[in-house]
């Protein structure tokens, strides 16, 4: 019973804890986008993707007992968001942006539209590992209370760079994503290789969704993600599209995520709604710092709109 | 067939300049119809989808339009209904469509609602006793002026910093929220506004009262007046054929030697001043006071109005009174079918949807070729 109260110590405890736990989100949905922006598209819709991941996880979990077959269910229903907007963005004249923006609010109606009755009832939870058992410090242990699906990401983080770096899938969507007369002399058909990084982009986002709904906050509501899945477009920006940047960048977000509630368990309490705003303030400022008007920025797929 | 596909393709040669009169009226209809046709085609095909949906999941779209036609725009009531919510439905429009027109996406006027009537309600805390006729314009600017401020910066962002307009108008609008919701439960907290945080109610003399004889408050008509000034300033005057350079060309318009940095700017602090004025007239005449229900997803549904006006001003105000219509059926609907309040939700994302996919189709159908006309 030492050392119970670790006084200011629980801040930073508390926001690495929080890191870990809300990142995730993040660390999906970045990671699902750098692979959908190195083929050269951009879905913005995957706020909509996330939202819809995690009621369609939620209602399936519910239903079948198993929060496993949620994830499933997040994962194929992204899948479906992301091939649409992959067969859209095909034809001509057709803005991959605006395209998003309607995704993003046709996915968030869908959701909400389906998932109004499952507000309610309580879903079974996905499974975490207590890595802090060497520590008796109960906050400690909260704080490294790792949910497997994070875990799942950093091999997927190390999965997609070493597919980006030395294979020749890799090759393939890089070549797409930088130039598409490259690509065609290459006999590469660029549509279908988009189509499908959207479908992986899309499926990610809702496995994104499903850990929000069934690990943390852990329930279904109208309010479960407010711009996570937009955040992490940025944050594919400031991470230069590298698959290990967006882990650094998704720990990051989640600590600023964290930071109100880790002041609040210590009983700071004014300005709660500021330190709300903390990961928006911090996207912002990172893109605003990390942006250039006049050079390319490193690492950018040619083909992208967004940094054309 | 395959010899007809080369002969349908000859058809398409310009015509001879001899065409008949009657003719090259009727191929100039033609050309110009297709802007409005193709969109209507696309809303329309939109609803259709929706009501495929509803059957799918066993209710009956005639019922469903029905109650539409009823709470939006059956009776003299549900016109006051639809009209009093176009009023913020058309400055949130243009919030979206003044920017389109330099070529920026801008999906953030929410945030610049959500500020514009948090200034109007500190104001009316703050300078009390005015007669109306100077507390309400000095509202209104001041409403605008935070609101354009906020949306300046997303234009200012992205010319000297070269950020994402759209990710940054979003991340503004999600700060905007979080700042109202902290000053309302903070520094600016009428102590008697117990269960629902809001700034002080306003005096009588500084709230926006009705068109005689009508349950519907101003608003409407600042909208309209706003939507058709806007128009004139985009298409008759030099300001605004210098943005629609930008819009069109940027690389044109900084060798031409235009101030593309200021027109961005300014013409997005514009846009964001009608998004703040839509948020000053939602205090002034709805709510009394500034309050979390000024985050009401007006900024949103304004996206979607500019995108099915093509980003046209004046298109604006018959497509914001269709869909103020279709918001002000929700609860009609939700109560008498049984369905979720997203149902609209969902209603306007097919139309989206479908509006995007129509845009595919501009300048490829035959019959809006002049060309198809002109022939004998």
């Amino acid at each position: 019973m030492i050392a119970q109260d670790i006084g200011l110590w629980a801040v930073p405890v508390a926001i690495l804890g929080g890191a870990i736990r809300v990142s995730t989100p993040f660390l999906f949905v970045s990671l699902g986008e750098a692979i959908t922006e190195r083929s050269g598209r951009i879905n913005l819709g995957l706020e909509g993707t996330l939202v819809f991941g995690a009621m369609s996880a939620y209602a399936v979990a519910y239903q079948t007992g198993s929060a496993w077959l949620g994830v499933v269910a997040a994962a194929f229903a992204g899948t479906l968001f992301g091939l649409f907007h992959g067969w859209v963005c095909k034809l001509p004249k057709v803005n991959d942006i605006a395209i998003g923006i309607a995704l993003m609010l046709l996915g968030m109606g869908l959701a909400f539209f389906f998932g109004k009755p499952y507000i309610q009832p309580v879903a079974p939870d996905l499974p975490a590992i207590p890595l802090g058992f060497w520590s008796d410090i109960p906050q400690v242990q909260a704080a490294l209370r790792v949910n497997v699906l994070f875990l799942i990401g950093i091999v997927l983080v190390l999965a997609v760079a070493w597919v980006f770096r030395s294979t020749r899938i890799g090759l393939i969507i890089r070549v797409v994503g930088d130039s598409s007369d490259a690509a065609r002399a290459m006999g590469i058909n660029a549509n279908v290789v988009r189509l499908l990084a959207t479908a992986t982009g899309g499926a990610m986002a809702g496995i994104g969704g499903a850990y929000l709904s069934l690990y943390y906050p852990g329930s279904w509501n109208e309010g479960i993600s407010s711009g996570q899945g937009l955040m992490a477009v940025a944050l594919v920006i400031f991470a230069r599209w590298s698959p290990v940047n967006c882990f650094w960048a998704a720990l990051l977000f989640g600590g600023a995520g964290a930071l109100g509630p880790a002041l609040q368990s210590v009983g700071v309490t004014q300005g709660y709604y500021l330190f709300y705003a903390a990961p928006y303030i911090l996207t912002l400022g990172l893109l605003v710092a990390t942006s250039s008007t006049t050079q390319a920025l490193t690492g950018a797929p040619g083909e992208l709109s967004i940094t054309k | 067939m395959d010899q007809q596909v080369p002969l349908a393709e000859t058809e398409m040669e310009p015509a001879t300049p001899g065409a008949a009169p009657a003719g090259s009226a009727l191929a100039g209809l033609a050309r110009r119809s297709e802007a409005v046709v193709l969109p209507v085609a696309a809303l329309l095909v939109g609803l259709l989808l929706f009501s495929l949906f509803l059957i799918a999941i066993g209710k009956s779209p005639v019922d469903f339009y029905a109650l539409v036609y009823k709470a939006g725009f059956g009776t003299t009531f549900s016109w006051e209904n639809t009209l009093s919510r176009t009023a913020p439905l058309l400055l949130a429009a243009l919030c979206v469509a003044i920017p389109a027109n330099l070529g920026l996406v801008v999906i953030g006027g929410e945030g610049a609602i959500v500020l514009g009537g948090l200034a109007t309600g500190v104001f009316g805390m703050y300078a009390t006793g005015l007669p109306s006729i100077v507390a309400l314009p000095a509202m209104g600017l001041f409403g605008a002026l935070f609101g354009g401020l906020w949306i300046a910066a997303v234009g200012a962002m992205r010319i000297r910093r070269g950020v994402n307009e759209t990710i940054s108008s979003l991340l503004m609008a999600y700060i905007a929220i979080a700042l109202m919701n902290h000053f309302v439960e903070g520094p600016f907290r009428d102590p008697a506004s117990l269960n629902k945080p809001s700034t002080a109610p306003l005096e009588a003399a500084y709230r926006i009262g009705s068109i005689p004889g009508f349950d519907v408050h101003w608003g409407i008509v600042v909208g309209i007046v706003a939507c058709i000034l806007s128009w004139l300033l985009i298409e008759r005057t030099t300001w605004g054929f210098a943005a629609r350079i930008v819009g069109g060309n940027i690389r044109a318009a900084q060798i031409q030697g235009l101030p593309v940095g200021r027109l961005m700017i300014g013409f997005c602090g514009l846009a964001g001043g009608f998004a703040g004025l839509a948020g000053m007239l939602e205090v002034t005449a709805v709510h009394g006071s500034a309050n979390g229900s000024l985050a009401s997803g007006y900024g949103y549904t304004g996206i979607l109005i500019a995108f099915l006006a093509r980003q046209n001003m004046l298109a604006i105000i018959p497509v914001a009174i269709l869909l103020a219509g279709f918001e002000a059926s929700s609860g009609l609907i939700q109560r008498r079918m049984d369905l979720p309040d997203a149902a609209i939700l969902v209603l306007q994302g097919f139309v989206f949807v479908t509006i995007l996919i129509g845009e595919t189709a501009m300048g490829r159908l035959k019959i809006f070729r002049p060309d198809m006309w002109r022939r004998p």
